[in-house]
């Protein structure tokens, strides 16, 4: 993995996050991303080129143009990354509980 | 059905707010933090020192199942205000993660229910966010070391 495309990386960028806005509803070509954005077209298109290396977004051949779609699978994904913490918190707060149920019941 | 525990970083931010909705009336929740012995039950680690009270401190220590210790850590408890509030700080000796501040606020919901809401503020945005992240690469890890167990048995 190439820890330059990493995925949370890719997402700190605000300019990246509204790209990611904008395609969440239907796929758009390069030149209509980039003319809801004042930066210049270059900077728009390695923008993209970074979201695509991650996965974030899908390209489609239609006809000539290329259309970019988001990537609904990839999203989940990175949605879940802070499911493992959670889960972490979760697991002790329940032995926290369970452990003071038991002593509740002892101590009555 | 709301998960029990909530977890809210927000982007750019150098805390984590961990919410807990506890079906334990609020004085027993606060006692499995404030007893060392229940500490390192819930914990499933062993507590070396734990003084519940302004200016104390504590010192936990995790071994593994070999008996070597992997984790320890230690912090001070600058407030201690029973069934309401703890603030301590959290820093794991011999890491690089530096030290974290945290925030315990407890209230009771009604007679027998309670909750906690819990602020961890780290030294910076990055090491919010590794801290964030760091079960995460644990468990790709420990996919990943359970791959290599069953390749090696393979062979």
């Amino acid at each position: 993995m190439n820890l330059r495309r990493d995925v949370f990386q890719a997402l700190a960028d605000p300019t990246r996050r509204a790209i990611l806005l904008l395609v969440a509803t239907q796929g758009m070509t390069a030149g209509a991303i980039a003319a809801n954005f004042d930066t210049a077209r270059p900077t728009v298109s390695k923008h993209l080129q970074i979201l695509t290396e991650c996965e974030l977004l899908e390209q489609q051949q239609n006809g000539r143009e290329i259309y970019y779609y988001i990537s609904a699978k990839k999203m989940k994904e990175v949605a879940d990354f802070i499911e493992p913490f959670r889960k972490m918190w979760d697991d002790r707060f329940n032995a926290l509980e369970t452990l003071m149920k038991e002593h509740q019941t002892k101590n009555l | 059905m709301e998960p029990k525990t909530k977890i809210t970083a927000e982007e750019g931010k150098q805390e984590i707010i961990i919410t807990r909705d506890f079906d334990l009336p609020l004085s027993l929740l606060f006692k499995a933090y404030a007893e060392p012995e229940l500490v390192a039950q819930w914990m499933g680690t062993k507590v070396l020192k734990l003084e519940s009270k302004p200016h104390g401190s504590y010192q936990i220590e995790t071994s593994n199942a070999q008996g070597i210790v992997v984790m320890r850590a230690n912090g001070v408890i600058h407030t201690f205000l029973p069934n309401q509030k703890i603030i301590r700080t959290f820093e794991m000796e011999q890491t690089p993660f530096g030290v974290q501040l945290e925030t315990y606020e407890s209230e009771a919901v009604t007679e027998g229910t309670s909750k906690l809401r819990m602020q961890v503020v780290y030294q910076s945005v990055a090491a919010r966010d590794q801290g964030l992240k760091m079960p995460f690469a644990q468990g790709i890890n420990w996919a990943h070391n359970r791959l290599e167990e069953i390749i090696s048995k393979l062979k």
